[in-house]
C-alpha cells in the first residue's frame, strides 16, 4: 500500500513486466515503463507491434494477464472503476454512433463522465471551434468525411480534463494543418496538468509531441528515451555513399577512425559517425579517391526519428503507416 | 448516486425516434396482428363456440378480447428480446468500448437498456389497447374512468416487469455474442417456445402434461394472466373455458415474473462484468 502511494505522487503510470497473449502468440512480450506526473510519453512501434493491446491493458478494456499495470496509483487490476474514473481515452478506430449527431455524442460523451451541465457545454463549443466543426453541429455523424469523424473522435477523448489521457494513434488520417493544431491542443492539455499517453507510427508525432519515447517492436520495448537521446545513440550523423566498388569501399572504411557502423543498403551503403559528419565527409572522400574508387552519390545527414526507427527495428514504418483504412480496420477486427 | 442510466436511456430514445421506419413499423405492427389475424380467427372461433352452453350468468368474451391480451404480451415479448440488440451493434461499431471504459458503473448500462425498453413496451401496449378497443376488443368493459385507469396502470406495471426480464435476457445475450445474424438466430429460436408454449392465443388446459407444466411457469403466461385479470376481469369465458382469478392468482403471477426480471438481471450483470471488447 505504501508502496502504491509512493507511485501516485511519482508516477502516473507504472508497468512491470506487462504480457499479454492471444492463445500462443504473445502481442506484448514483458514490458516495463514509468510515465511521470506532467509528461508526454510515446510508444512508437509499426502496426502489430502490440501498443493497442497494451494501451487496452492500461484502460481496463482487456483484464490483465501477467505482470503489474497501475493507472494514477491504482492497480488496473484490483481498482478497475478508479482507474477508469483516472483516464480519458481517444481510441485508433472510429467509434462513433453513426445515428447521433456531433452535438449529442459530445454530450452522451460529457454524461458518460458525469459532467455538470454548464462545464459540458461551454467544452463542446470549445472543440467544436476547435476541430472546426461548428458548422456540422446538428448534422448526423454518418455524413461527416473521415477527416471530420477523426476530429470529433478527438474532440471526444478531449471533453473531460482526466488525471492520464490515452491518445490511440490520434491524429491518423488528418491533413497537416489539423495535425499541428491537434498537437498544440494537445500540448495545452498537457500544461493544465493531464499526463499524455500516446501511441503513434508518425514519426514527427512522436518526435514534436513527446517529452519521452519508446520504441516498441514485436511486443518488446527496444530503447526508451527523450527524442534527442534517441538520437544521440546512433552517432552523429549518417553518411550514404554510393560507388563503383562497394565491397572494396567498404573494406577500406572499415577500419577508419571516425565511423562507428556501417549499414549496407541495395546499392550503396551507409556510414554512421561519431563527429560531425561535414567534417568527417572529406577525409572519407580522400581515402576513397586514393584507393581509386570511384564516388557516384554522396548524401549526408542528420538522424532523424526515422533513422532512429529503422536502426532499432530494422522496419521503415512508412510502408505501413499508409495502409489503407479497411486493412486497418480488418485488423482491428482480428485483435 | 449517479443517474447514468438516464444518459443510455436518452440515447437509445434519440435513436427510436429517429429511425422512422423501425418506430412506424415497431406501432403498426402489433395493429396489423390484431385487424389480421385477430378478425379472422375471431370470426371463426365465435361461431364454433356459438352452440357451446355457458354457464348462467358468466361473463363471456368474444376471441378478439381474449387474444388482444396475447397480442400485447407478444408485442412485448418480441420488442423485448430485440431490445438488446443495440448493444450488439455498439460493440461492432466499437461505441461499447467508449462505455465501457468510462467511468460509468457497468449495471448502469443494462438499466439504461431496460428502461427505455420499457417505454418502448408501454407504447406499444397503449397502442395496442386503443386500437383493439376500436376494432371491437371489449376490455374494460362496464368499467368507470378511475377503474378504467387502475386496470391500465395494472397492465403496464406487468409488461413493464415482463419487458425488463426479456430485456436483461437480451442484454446478456448480447454483449456475449459476435454476429447480429447469430442473435436474431438465437432470439427467433427462443421466441417461438415461449410464445406457443403459453395461454396467448388460446387455454392451456388441454396442453399435453409436459407442455402444460412448462406453459404455466413460462413468464408469458403469468404476464397474460395479469393483463386478462385487468383488462377483461377476475371471471370470464372464453372458448368454452371458465377463467376465475383471484387477486392472490395475480399476486403469484406478478412475483413469479419479478423473480424470473431478478434472475434475467443476475444474468446480464455477469456477462457484462466479464465483458470484453476491443
Amino acid at each position: 500500500m505504501a508502496e502504491t502511494a509512493r507511485w501516485a505522487t511519482e508516477d502516473m503510470i507504472l508497468v512491470e513486466n506487462l504480457e499479454h497473449s492471444y492463445g500462443n502468440f504473445k502481442a506484448v512480450d514483458g514490458i516495463s515503463f514509468s510515465v511521470k506526473k506532467g509528461e508526454i510519453f510515446s510508444f512508437l512501434g509499426p502496426n502489430g507491434a502490440g501498443k493497442s493491446t497494451a494501451i487496452n491493458v492500461l484502460i481496463t478494456l482487456l483484464a490483465l494477464q501477467k505482470g503489474k499495470a497501475v493507472i494514477a496509483g491504482y492497480d488496473v487490476t484490483r481498482d478497475p472503476q478508479q482507474v477508469r474514473e483516472s483516464i480519458g481515452i481517444v481510441f485508433q478506430d472510429i467509434t462513433l454512433d453513426r445515428d447521433m449527431t456531433v452535438w449529442e455524442l459530445l454530450e452522451f460523451h460529457g454524461r458518460l463522465y458525469n459532467m455538470p451541465v454548464e462545464k459540458r457545454r461551454e467544452r463542446i463549443d470549445e472543440l467544436l471551434k476547435l476541430v472546426q466543426l461548428e458548422a456540422k453541429r446538428d448534422e448526423l455523424t454518418k455524413r461527416l468525411s473521415g477527416g471530420m469523424k477523426r476530429r470529433l473522435e478527438i474532440a471526444r477523448g478531449l471533453m473531460t480534463r482526466p488525471k492520464v489521457l490515452f491518445l490511440d494513434e490520434p491524429t491518423i488520417g488528418l491533413d497537416p494543418q489539423t495535425r499541428m493544431r491537434m498537437w498544440e491542443y494537445i500540448k495545452g492539455v498537457n500544461r493544465e496538468g493531464t499526463t499524455i499517453f500516446l501511441t503513434t507510427h508518425y514519426m514527427d508525432e512522436a518526435d514534436q509531441l513527446s517529452d519521452r519515447i519508446s520504441i516498441i517492436d514485436n511486443g518488446k520495448i527496444v530503447i526508451t528515451g527523450t527524442s534527442w537521446e534517441l538520437k544521440n545513440t546512433l552517432g552523429h550523423d549518417l553518411i550514404y555513399l554510393e560507388t563503383d566498388n562497394n565491397e572494396r569501399a567498404l573494406a577500406i572504411l572499415e577500419n577508419f577512425p571516425a565511423i562507428r557502423d556501417i549499414k549496407p543498403k541495395t546499392k550503396g551503403f551507409t556510414l554512421v559517425v561519431h563527429e560531425d559528419g561535414t567534417k568527417v565527409l572529406p577525409g572519407i572522400i580522400d581515402r576513397l579517391r586514393a584507393a581509386q574508387i570511384e564516388i557516384t552519390t554522396i548524401n549526408l545527414k542528420k538522424p532523424s526519428m526515422d533513422d532512429v526507427f529503422i536502426f532499432y527495428t530494422g522496419k521503415d514504418i512508412r510502408d505501413e503507416g499508409q495502409a489503407p483504412a479497411r486493412a486497418r480496420f480488418m485488423q482491428a477486427g482480428r485483435r | 448516486m449517479n443517474y447514468g442510466f438516464t444518459t443510455i436511456f436518452w440515447r437509445d430514445m434519440i435513436r427510436f425516434v429517429r429511425f422512422r421506419t423501425m418506430l412506424v413499423a415497431s406501432l403498426l405492427q402489433p395493429a396489423l396482428w390484431l385487424a389480421f389475424f385477430g378478425i379472422a380467427m375471431a370470426s371463426n372461433f365465435d361461431r364454433l363456440m356459438a352452440g357451446i352452453p355457458v354457464p348462467a350468468g358468466a361473463h363471456v368474451v368474444g376471441y378478439l378480447t381474449f387474444m388482444a391480451a396475447g397480442v400485447i404480451a407478444m408485442t412485448t415479448l418480441f420488442t423485448s428480446l430485440f431490445g438488446g440488440i443495440v448493444i450488439l451493434f455498439d460493440k461492432n461499431w466499437g461505441l461499447m468500448r467508449e462505455i465501457l471504459a468510462s467511468p460509468m458503473n457497468r449495471n448502469h448500462i443494462i438499466f439504461g437498456i431496460g428502461l427505455s425498453g420499457v417505454a418502448k413496451s408501454f407504447i406499444q401496449a397503449i397502442i395496442i389497447m386503443v386500437f383493439g378497443v376500436l376494432i371491437g376488443a371489449a376490455f374494460f368493459a362496464g368499467d368507470t374512468p378511475v377503474q378504467v385507469i387502475i386496470s391500465v396502470l395494472g397492465i403496464l406495471a406487468f409488461v413493464g416487469m415482463f419487458a425488463l426480464g426479456f430485456l436483461f435476457l437480451s442484454a446478456a445475450i448480447a454483449i456475449s455474442m459476435e454476429s447480429p445474424e447469430g442473435l436474431q438466430g438465437v432470439i427467433t429460436l427462443m421466441t417461438m417456445p415461449i410464445f406457443f408454449a403459453s395461454n396467448a392465443l388460446y387455454p392451456i388446459d388441454s396442453f399435453p402434461e409436459i407442455l402444460k407444466i412448462l406453459s404455466i411457469y413460462n413468464p408469458m403466461t403469468l404476464l397474460i394472466t395479469g393483463i386478462r385479470y385487468f383488462a377483461i376481469g377476475p371471471d370470464f369465458v372464453a372458448l368454452g373455458k371458465h377463467y376465475v382469478f383471484t387477486q392472490a392468482d395475480i399476486l403469484v403471477s406478478f412475483l413469479g415474473l419479478t423473480a424470473f426480471t431478478v434472475i434475467m438481471f443476475l444474468l446480464a450483470y455477469w456477462r457484462f462484468k466479464n465483458a470484453i471488447v476491443t
